[in-house]
This record gives C-alpha cells, sequence and structure tokens, in this order.
C-alpha cells in the first residue's frame, strides 16, 4: 500500500463561494465522500482562504522574510487535502475523482515512505 | 533478424515484468539473461525455444532478486518501501496478459502523451532507445532522460502493471488507441525531415494494432483501428514517385495498392460499425475503406464521404475533421462550395498555420480561376511546412501555375 496526498484547487474568486447554501451542499458532499471512502482515508482538512495566508520566504544571506498572501499567487489556489492509502495510482485516482471540488479539480502526489 | 530479436526481446521483458512489476529491475534482469545466454549458447548449444529460455532465466533473476530484497526489508524493517506482497511470480507464464498489462502502464494517462508514445516504442515494440531516440528526432540521450523521468514516475507514484477495472477500461483501451494512432500518424506523414513516409514507425503502429486485435478481439475500437491502418497503409507504396515525389491521391497508380490489406481492412470496417455508436476510429476507417473501393478518383462517392466525416464531426469535432469535410464538399459539390466551407474555418487558430488547409485553399482557389489568390496560398503553405517532399510538391505546384499563367 502507499499514501498519497490529494490537494484540492479551487478558484477562490467565483461567485460560487459567496452562496452560503453552496457551502453548505459542499460540505454535505465531503461527507458523503469521507463515508464512501472512509476505509482509504488517512486525514484531510478544508484550508481558509490564501486571504488568510502568510509567506516565510528564506532569501539571500539567510535573512527570512515574512509577507502576507500566498507563496504562489494562483487563480486556482489550495483550499484543501486529504491523505489516503491505496494499493497504486488507479486506486488513488479512482478516489481522486470522487472528491468533491466545484470549480476547480485535485493533484495527487505519492508520499515518499519514511 | 534484428526484427526477430526485438520482438523476442520484448515478449522476455514482458513476462519478467509480472514478477518484478517494475520495468528497470526488469530490464536489468532480461539483459542478464541474455548475457548468460551468450556463455550458456556458446558452451550448450542454442536451445530449441530461445525465447522460452531466455524468459525462464529472466523470471529466475528476477524471483531471486526479490527474495533478497525480501531478506533485506525483513532485516530492515523501518526502510523498506510498502510493497504489495503479490505471489504471482509462481503462476505460469501468460504470455497475452503480460503485454497487454504492460501496454496499459505505458499508456498511462498520468504519463504525458510523447512519454506514453516513447515507452510503447522501447518496451512493448522492444526499439533501442536510440531508435526512439529518432522516431521523435531528438538526440539518443534526451531520449533516454526522458524515459528514466518516466520510470521514476512510474515506480514512485506506483503506477500500477495490470488490466484496469471494467469501469475504467473503455477510457483507456481509447489511451491505448491514441497512442498507436500517433505513431501510425506520425510515421504515415512525417512532420519533418527527408521522406515523407517513415516506414519505420508505420510498421510499428500496424503491428501494435495488430496486437491490440489479436489481445483485444472484442474490441470495436481496436478493430476500427487496425481497419484503418490497413486501409490508409495499403497506399503506402503510391504515395511517393520513383525519385521520392509526393502523389496526390488523385494522381495515384490504384492497380499498385495492397488489395489483400484493403481486403482485411473492409472487413474490419464492417465488423466495427456493427457496433453502435461507431467509434471514431471506425468512422475514419469507412472514409479509408470508401476511396480504397473506388475504382477512380472521380468516381469516388464523395456524398457519403461528406456524410461520414459529417457523423466523425458529432462525435469526434476537430479542425482537422472540418477541414477534411470542406475538402470532400469541394469535390461533392464542385470547388466554390469548399471554397466557402473552408473560408468559414479561417478563424481557426489550429488551420492557420496548418499546411493542408492552405494547399487545400490553394487548389480550390486555382479551379475557380483565382490563379493569384492561388499562389499566395500555396506561398504560404510552403513557409508553413517542414517536410521536404511536401516543400518539394508545393514548389512544382507554384512552377506549374506560373508557366500556366505565362502561356496566356
Amino acid at each position: 500500500m502507499s499514501e498519497y496526498l490529494i490537494l484540492i484547487y479551487q478558484d477562490e474568486s467565483d461567485p460560487f463561494w459567496r452562496d452560503e447554501a453552496n457551502g453548505e451542499g459542499l460540505m454535505k458532499e465531503h461527507m458523503a465522500f469521507g463515508e464512501k471512502h472512509g476505509a482509504a482515508l488517512r486525514g484531510g482538512n478544508a484550508l481558509h482562504p490564501t486571504a488568510s495566508a502568510t509567506s516565510v520566504r528564506h532569501g539571500i544571506g539567510g535573512k527570512v522574510a515574512v509577507t502576507d498572501g500566498a507563496f504562489v499567487e494562483t487563480k486556482e489556489a489550495l483550499g484543501g487535502y486529504y491523505l489516503i492509502e491505496a494499493a497504486n495510482l488507479d486506486e488513488a485516482l479512482a478516489i481522486a475523482k470522487d472528491v468533491p471540488a466545484p470549480n476547480g479539480g485535485v493533484e495527487v502526489r505519492p508520499i515518499m515512505p519514511t | 533478424m534484428a526484427e526477430a530479436h526485438r520482438s523476442e526481446w520484448a515478449y522476455v521483458l514482458a513476462a519478467t515484468m509480472s514478477v518484478t512489476h517494475d520495468i528497470d529491475v526488469a530490464e536489468e534482469c532480461v539483459q542478464e539473461a541474455y548475457a548468460r545466454a551468450l556463455t550458456d549458447w556458446t558452451a550448450n548449444g542454442i536451445p530449441h525455444k530461445t525465447g522460452a529460455w531466455l524468459t525462464t532465466v529472466a523470471r529466475r533473476l528476477a524471483i531471486d532478486q526479490r527474495r533478497r530484497r525480501a531478506t533485506h526489508e525483513r532485516l530492515l524493517p523501518m526502510l523498506a518501501p510498502d510493497d504489495e506482497g503479490s505471489s504471482e511470480g509462481a503462476r505460469g507464464v501468460d504470455i497475452v496478459d503480460d503485454r497487454l498489462r504492460l501496454i496499459f502502464t505505458c499508456c498511462h494517462p498520468a504519463l504525458d502523451l510523447e512519454t506514453q508514445i516513447s515507452l510503447t516504442l522501447r518496451f512493448v515494440c522492444g526499439l533501442t532507445t536510440s531508435e526512439v531516440a529518432r522516431a521523435f528526432l531528438i538526440k539518443e540521450s534526451a531520449m533516454a532522460a526522458r524515459l528514466t523521468r518516466a520510470k521514476k514516475k512510474i515506480a514512485l507514484s506506483h503506477i500500477p502493471y495490470h488490466v484496469p477495472a471494467a469501469k475504467e477500461l473503455p477510457d483507456r483501451i481509447d489511451a491505448v488507441l491514441d497512442v498507436v494512432h500517433l505513431v501510425f500518424t506520425t510515421g504515415h506523414t512525417a512532420p519533418s525531415g527527408a521522406d515523407l513516409v517513415r516506414d519505420d514507425l508505420t510498421t510499428r503502429a500496424l503491428q501494435l494494432a495488430r496486437m491490440l486485435r489479436e489481445l483485444l478481439p472484442q474490441d470495436p475500437g481496436v478493430a476500427g483501428l487496425l481497419a484503418l491502418i490497413l486501409l490508409t497503409d495499403s497506399r503506402r507504396t503510391t504515395r511517393t514517385s520513383s525519385d521520392g515525389g509526393l502523389v496526390l491521391l488523385s494522381d495515384q497508380d490504384r492497380s499498385q495498392w495492397d488489395r489483400e490489406a484493403i481486403d482485411e481492412g473492409i472487413g474490419l470496417v464492417r465488423e466495427s460499425l456493427r457496433h453502435r455508436p461507431p467509434s471514431r476510429f471506425a468512422l475514419m476507417a469507412a472514409i479509408a475503406a470508401v476511396h480504397a473501393e473506388a475504382p477512380s478518383f472521380s468516381e469516388t462517392d464523395w456524398k457519403e464521404i461528406v456524410s461520414m466525416y459529417e457523423l466523425l464531426l458529432l462525435t469526434w469535432p476537430s479542425p482537422v475533421v472540418a477541414l477534411n469535410r470542406a475538402v470532400a464538399v469541394g469535390f461533392a459539390e464542385g470547388p466554390l462550395a469548399g471554397l466557402a466551407m473552408l473560408d468559414e474555418l479561417s478563424g481557426d487558430p489550429f488551420l492557420a498555420h496548418y499546411t493542408y488547409y492552405e494547399c487545400a485553399r490553394a487548389d480550390f482557389l486555382f479551379r475557380i480561376g483565382r490563379t493569384n489568390e492561388a499562389l499566395a496560398s500555396y506561398e504560404f503553405a510552403l513557409e508553413l511546412s517542414e517536410n521536404e517532399v511536401e516543400r518539394a510538391f508545393i514548389e512544382r505546384r507554384c512552377r506549374s501555375i506560373k508557366a500556366e499563367v505565362e502561356a496566356l
């Protein structure tokens, strides 16, 4: 078995998020996802939007700069993740396809065994 | 001889993969088996079934290696990668399944398309790294790096070595068909270089399609693709003149078309069209079949071809299909109608840089007497084409049009 991190990316500026009912609906979808794939889930969380992010950047000469905002500014930002266990990439992708991610998608990354 | 070696190597590799589940390790075991063959066969004579001998040795090496690794991992439990301990190493050799599994690994959608093609040529067809590099017209070192990266991704992300589950299978077969089709089209009209046709690639594609047909005999997409390749390739020898020049469909010597390939292709078209809705490749093959059955260019059933391109546009809309339909309309209803349809496509960003689009426009313009515009179109096409045979053809057309203008 291998572990994979499923990173959920979504467009934060999409009007979808302004409607509270959408947020509640999405929560239910995540609950349903959790029930369906409970056996494979090892963890997961939703993140606050990138407006709440603080970046810490290491510069030349060991200087550390703390700045407001996401580390990389992109249209679609990381909004949450799941940690899963699967036999192979096909199994991981089958689970990834079920992750609710309106106006976005997910990235699947194998985790280095420690 | 080289050909026999290539296919045998690929068989041995696929069979060894079922033990190792790792291309790198399988490659090493196969290489070692060949090295042992060299000394063993010199001493004891060449065995009756060389492939079976090599497979047995390579698989035994792989099983030994796995045992060693398992022992190692027991001693170092904290460092052990969490690998599924499969036991099919002891099972009988199932060549058919081995090769099919390997194709699905090589053509996994998690790899980019060029990588899928490279892996397939290298490990399923058994081409050497330098031969695969030549297919892409890149340096051997660049191809070696690409293959290494790909093998690393397969290993790290655990791209499985198996036939996908039924739910995924249709999509995954489509991905494999796309790879084989791309190998064929790249060979059929080489995007650049000195030759119009790259026989090495068209031959590989035909081989792959035949293999898929053997492994997935019920699949209508596979039947369609094999038909398309057979029917298109049946014209191979007539597409270039003795001096290497391009010969258009209208000028090809139809008596030289490969009838055996055409008959086999038409049989497969019928079979694949029985499936509803027909697959993309079945429709494309059906169009090729209309050409193959026409006694001459002027007697081609262009209306039938137009209607099939329309069907194709519904299921597989693409600028090239739209272009082909416009050209077919030009022959079914006349150059004016064809030109009007081509002009409707003028805004398409892909076709704006597509040699065939400019050539088709030039031809229709010439036919309705707009000679200067035709010349301009050919000259633009010349700027777009990087295939030398194609360029020579366009230059010839330009010269003959200019000569005609001067004669008036």
